[in-house]
């Protein structure tokens, strides 16, 4: 009996079939706690760029819906740079960006972004009427993974406010530091583009020097040259014609 | 059968470390040990998938196909490191974060399909248990030494709290690069083996 092929085929299927309902069963169950973890960790994250929270804070999920409140969502397009009623809630940016009637192919970049959603979601910070701080989502390719962050501009729309990266798959220690604390400060109040709104900051190797006196460059990550660098490509990229560039001129120009 | 449950969970501490004297599950040793919370939760979630999976087998043993029981024990396996994945997602985020892929990885840690292959497959559940709470403990106890040693020396912290103020920070502690990369925890882990193996001569390799 055992040893023939019917035997083996029989045991091949029911070990798939349990195997298969453990596996469907953990993934179903914890699914809605693994989405509350993912909508809260992206909250946070708008939270770290606009520096309503710091990383050592432990938030808790209620604290992380209060500091949200004050902050605005809204669709925008992208290539005309106006904001769009799109109702931003439900609006899924993986999904916009991989449709093909809802995205368009890239022209070649450096920053490896394949197709440019024709919508993306940005956040705003509103102050007594006023916008002070701007969100920008940002994604590109560092060394092994596909890099999700925000970069979040002051009112002026030049100097950066904060920079934070939510979702990467870097080395651990080398380029995972992307999210250290220490690295994402050096970004504060360095400008990420010139009067003229064209992106120019730059990650360099070594260290630069204080914002004041060297804005447009930013200490580069030691053993992470390729994700440092992807770092200044995606920058440039999303701030740039093909990114959100017409939008930012519409802001400033007050529309 | 309690001697033998002793030996069974106490040698692959010392004398027959999956890591040192197999050394097996090498390329995770080195990628998870930049930081010792990586490590802890990586270090947990071997001992879980490795005492299941060797559970698992065990109870299975008499009745797998010899001749499919390799692919057998890898279902087994991929199974019991999807569920862990999903766990860790759904209570540890921040950490199944900071780990990625390595959890994943897991299905292709030569110690979980070694011991199931080489212990499980022969003996009875409750001591491939022990076996696997073992191997796991001597996975674990490398993987935190060298995450010890890699984090303090390589970003001046402990579990994440400065322990060494760094010059960066206005401290004195310039901290050491090469030991964040992979070649640093080849050296701490060949620093290991040596030593262990100047304790114990019998775990060199006949030349």
């Amino acid at each position: 009996m055992q040893g023939s092929i019917r035997y083996n085929l029989i045991f091949a299927a029911i070990m798939s079939v349990v195997c298969a309902v453990f596996v469907s069963w953990a993934a179903v169950s914890l699914k809605e706690r693994q989405t509350r973890n993912a909508i809260l960790d992206k909250y946070k994250n708008v939270l770290l760029a606009a520096g309503l929270a710091t990383d050592d804070a432990m938030l808790t999920p209620e604290e992380i819906q209060s500091r949200f409140a004050p902050i605005e969502q809204t669709v925008v397009h992208l290539q005309t740079g106006e904001e769009t009623d799109i109702e931003p809630l439900t609006f899924d940016q993986k999904k916009v960006t991989m449709a093909l009637d809802s995205s368009e192919k890239a022209p070649r970049n450096r920053a490896g972004i394949q197709r440019i959603p024709h919508y993306a979601l940005v956040y705003k910070l509103v102050e007594d009427g006023e916008t002070s701080v701007i969100i920008l989502p940002i994604e590109g390719i560092g060394l092994w993974s596909n890099m999700y962050g925000f970069l979040a501009l002051d009112g002026d729309l030049k100097t950066v406010h904060g920079l934070t990266y939510y979702e990467h798959g870097e080395t651990a220690g080398l380029g995972g530091e992307v999210s250290n604390p220490k690295w994402k400060a050096l970004w504060i109040g360095r400008k990420a583009m010139d009067e003229n709104l064209e992106p120019r900051i730059t990650v360099i190797k070594g260290s630069a020097g204080p914002a004041a006196e060297d804005p447009y460059r930013v200490d580069g990550l030691s053993g992470a040259t390729i994700t440092s660098q992807a770092v200044t490509n995606m920058i440039h990229f999303w701030l740039g014609e093909n990114g959100f560039r017409p939008y930012l001129r519409n802001l400033r120009h007050g529309c | 059968m309690a001697v033998k449950a002793g030996k069974t969970l106490t040698n692959p501490l010392f004398n027959n470390n999956p890591i040192t004297l197999q050394v097996l599950g090498i390329c995770s040793a080195l990628a998870v040990t930049t930081k010792m919370d990586i490590a802890l939760v990586m270090s947990i979630a071997v001992i879980a998938v490795l005492t299941f999976s060797n559970f698992f087998v065990s109870i299975l043993r008499n009745t797998i196909p010899t001749n499919i029981r390799i692919i057998v024990q890898l279902t087994i396996i991929a199974s019991l490191v999807i569920i862990t994945d999903q766990v860790l997602k759904a209570y540890v985020y921040e950490i199944s974060k900071q780990l990625t892929v390595f959890v994943g990885l897991i299905i292709t840690n030569c110690i979980i399909m070694g011991r199931a292959e080489a212990f499980a497959m022969q003996n009875p559940p409750m001591l491939s248990i022990v076996d696997g709470i073992g191997n796991g403990l001597g996975y674990a106890a490398i993987l935190m030494a060298t995450a010890f040693l890699r984090e303090l020396f390589g970003a001046g912290s402990l579990f994440g709290f400065p322990v060494f103020p760094l010059v960066a920070d206005g401290g004195w502690y310039q901290p050491n690069g090469l030991i964040v990369m992979s070649p640093g925890a080849f050296f701490i882990i060949g620093i290991f083996i040596w030593i262990l193996r100047s304790w114990k001569p019998d775990q060199v390799e006949a030349e």
